[in-house]
């Protein structure tokens, strides 16, 4: 009995319906009606607008390809589309693509096709230059050209913040004295401290040190340990130098230390081996040796007549070249102007550039 | 109050009455920047003190001032972007105003975090209606009549617009239409870059 009651209530009348033309077009602007032989026999007006010629009378394969599913033979048989999720495109340009859904009307009238543009809508809108009116009121699709340009103003705006930002951190960064990695001074910082001693007739040393092996801890143990490294470097750089001393990450392992007031080279010299002793000692990284070493070159500005950063620089960086050719770990002196033209292992005439490629 | 807004403000003064008068307003509200960046948020007070600096450097009341910027925010060109996304609300006048209950949704749709008032139409006569504005601060409505005269030009129709003073919590404005299409108005075409 309660099987009986249950059945009488799951079937309901069936309903049928019949719509007049002229509702279908605003409730469905884009739909397709077939006779089962898979001929136009109707089309929606905005549908009719995108066809630009006249469909009715002309079978559906004459003016769609079938997309999707792509496993459904339909050349014969046009009602086994109901039901499948349709993807049609015109056979013409401009190939616009079309969603679909089909459903077989009651009585042998054959198959109804409802399309809309799916994710190619704003093209196709513009292709075909349709307006408000061509879409049912409750299609979103004006709603999804309206997001589409807010977002796109919206992004445009955005990408003008960052570009603004972006060009700010540039500027930022280009001010910036500090080295981010070490803390130290950088070599903007380096250069201006120079300048500013000369300009004050400050008379001061200045020491060029390169680190040994760095690019072997980089290469096996990797950057995190090579940053480990550099940042041990600069505390026991700050440590062995004093207060009012200037201590600079130039380059990648390249430091530059200023004294002022500190011309004498053999008491520069014992504070370079002091550094060199301390950085021989292996840094632990993660329960790992680091195994470094330093070079030095020194030079004072009492050695010119008329002290400039850049040839300073430049002797420096030949003394430490020097350190290095000689077996590294070691601090070398320039010893003035006249040693450098007929030291036995005279270079070529040093100059800015020379320096500065080397970082 | 929500960077677009300040930006819109300071493109306002900037483009209508020159650089110069808005870095001086930029100054006199003590901003610290010249410039709103239209994807941050700011403080409302920045937005009242640029306000009041600009309403005194130009000796104009502050509502004819707010309604100024309505009518710039629709008819400059440099911001045709937004008269687009307003012509998205109907393809007639009485459509678009109707559109306009929809207003803060649609801007939440674009920007989650802007905060638009709400708005709300009550059809009179067959011509004439009354706009409810509810919002957090006072003066949108003032810039919704600036709006809506552009809207009506750029729509071709003729309508009377009045600001009807405060009613139960909510600002109101009266809008009557004389003629709906009165001249051509501007084109829109849904798609964009094909006018």
């Amino acid at each position: 009995m309660a099987e009986n009651a249950a059945s009488s209530v799951a079937q309901p009348p069936k309903a049928v319906f019949e719509v007049p033309a002229e509702g279908l077009d605003r409730l469905m602007p884009m739909y397709l009606w077939l006779s089962p032989e898979g001929v136009v026999r109707g089309v929606g007006p905005t549908l009719r607008k995108v066809l630009r010629e006249e469909p009715r009378g002309r079978p559906l394969r004459e003016l769609f390809q079938l997309r999707r599913p792509r496993d459904l033979n339909w050349q014969g048989d046009v009602l086994q589309l109901a039901g499948a999720r349709l993807h049609l495109q015109l056979v013409s340009p401009p190939f616009t693509g079309f969603r679909g859904l089909a459903t077989v009307l009651a009585g042998r009238q054959g198959l109804l096709i409802n399309m809309s543009f799916g994710i190619g809508v704003a093209e196709s809108v513009r292709v075909h230059d349709l307006t408000d009116a061509d879409f049912a009121p409750t299609d979103l699709t004006v709603e999804m050209l309206y997001l589409g340009e807010a977002k796109s103003a919206v992004m445009q705006e955005l990408h003008a913040l960052n570009r603004r930002l972006q060009l700010a951190k540039a500027t930022a960064e280009e001010q910036a004295l500090t080295d981010t990695l070490t803390g130290l001074s950088n070599r903007r910082a380096m250069d201006q401290a120079i300048d500013r001693l000369i300009g004050q007739e400050t008379d001061f040393g200045l020491a060029h040190l390169d680190l040994d092996f760095f690019k072997q801890v980089n290469d096996s143990l990797g950057h995190a340990a090579g940053d480990h490294v550099l940042k041990r470097v600069a505390r026991v750089l700050l440590d062995e130098t004093r207060n009012g001393d200037f201590v600079s990450r130039v380059g990648g392992d390249e430091f530059v230390l200023i004294f002022p007031g500190l011309t004498n080279l053999e008491a520069l010299g014992s504070i370079a081996k002091r550094i060199i002793a301390r950085l021989n000692q292996p840094i632990d990284y993660r329960g790992q040796p680091c195994r470094i070493s330093a070079s030095i070159g020194m030079t004072a500005s009492t050695l010119y007549p008329n002290p400039r950063a850049d040839r300073m620089l430049s002797d420096a960086d030949q003394a430490l070249y020097r350190s290095k050719s000689q077996g590294r770990g070691r601090a070398t002196p320039h010893y003035g102007p006249e040693q450098r033209m007929d030291g036995p292992e005279r270079r070529k005439p040093p100059s800015a550039q020379a320096y500065s490629k080397k970082t | 109050m929500h960077g677009l807004v300040n930006r819109s403000i300071q493109s306002f003064l900037r483009d209508t009455y020159g650089e110069e008068l808005w870095l001086r307003i930029a100054h006199d509200a003590r901003l610290g920047f010249e410039n709103f960046e239209a994807m941050l948020g700011y403080d409302d007070a920045l937005t009242e003190a640029v306000l009041a600096s600009a309403a005194k450097l130009l000796e104009r009341p502050h509502e004819a001032l707010l309604e100024d910027l309505g009518t710039y925010l629709v008819s400059h060109p440099n911001l045709e972007p937004i008269r687009r996304l307003l012509r998205f609300g109907g393809v007639s006048f009485v459509d678009f105003l109707h559109s306009l209950d929809d207003l803060a949704e649609r801007g939440h749709l674009a920007v989650p975090d802007l905060e638009l008032p709400q708005f709300e139409l009550y059809p009179i006569t067959g011509t004439q209606f009354l706009l409810r504005c509810t919002a957090p601060s006072a003066g949108y409505a003032h810039v919704m009549v600036g709006v809506l005269r552009a809207m009506a030009d750029d729509y071709g129709a003729l309508a009377l617009l009045d600001y009807a003073g405060i009613d139960h919590g909510a600002e109101t404005i009266t809008i009557e239409l004389l003629e709906p299409s009165f001249a051509a108005g501007r084109p829109f075409r849904l798609a964009s870059g094909a006018v």
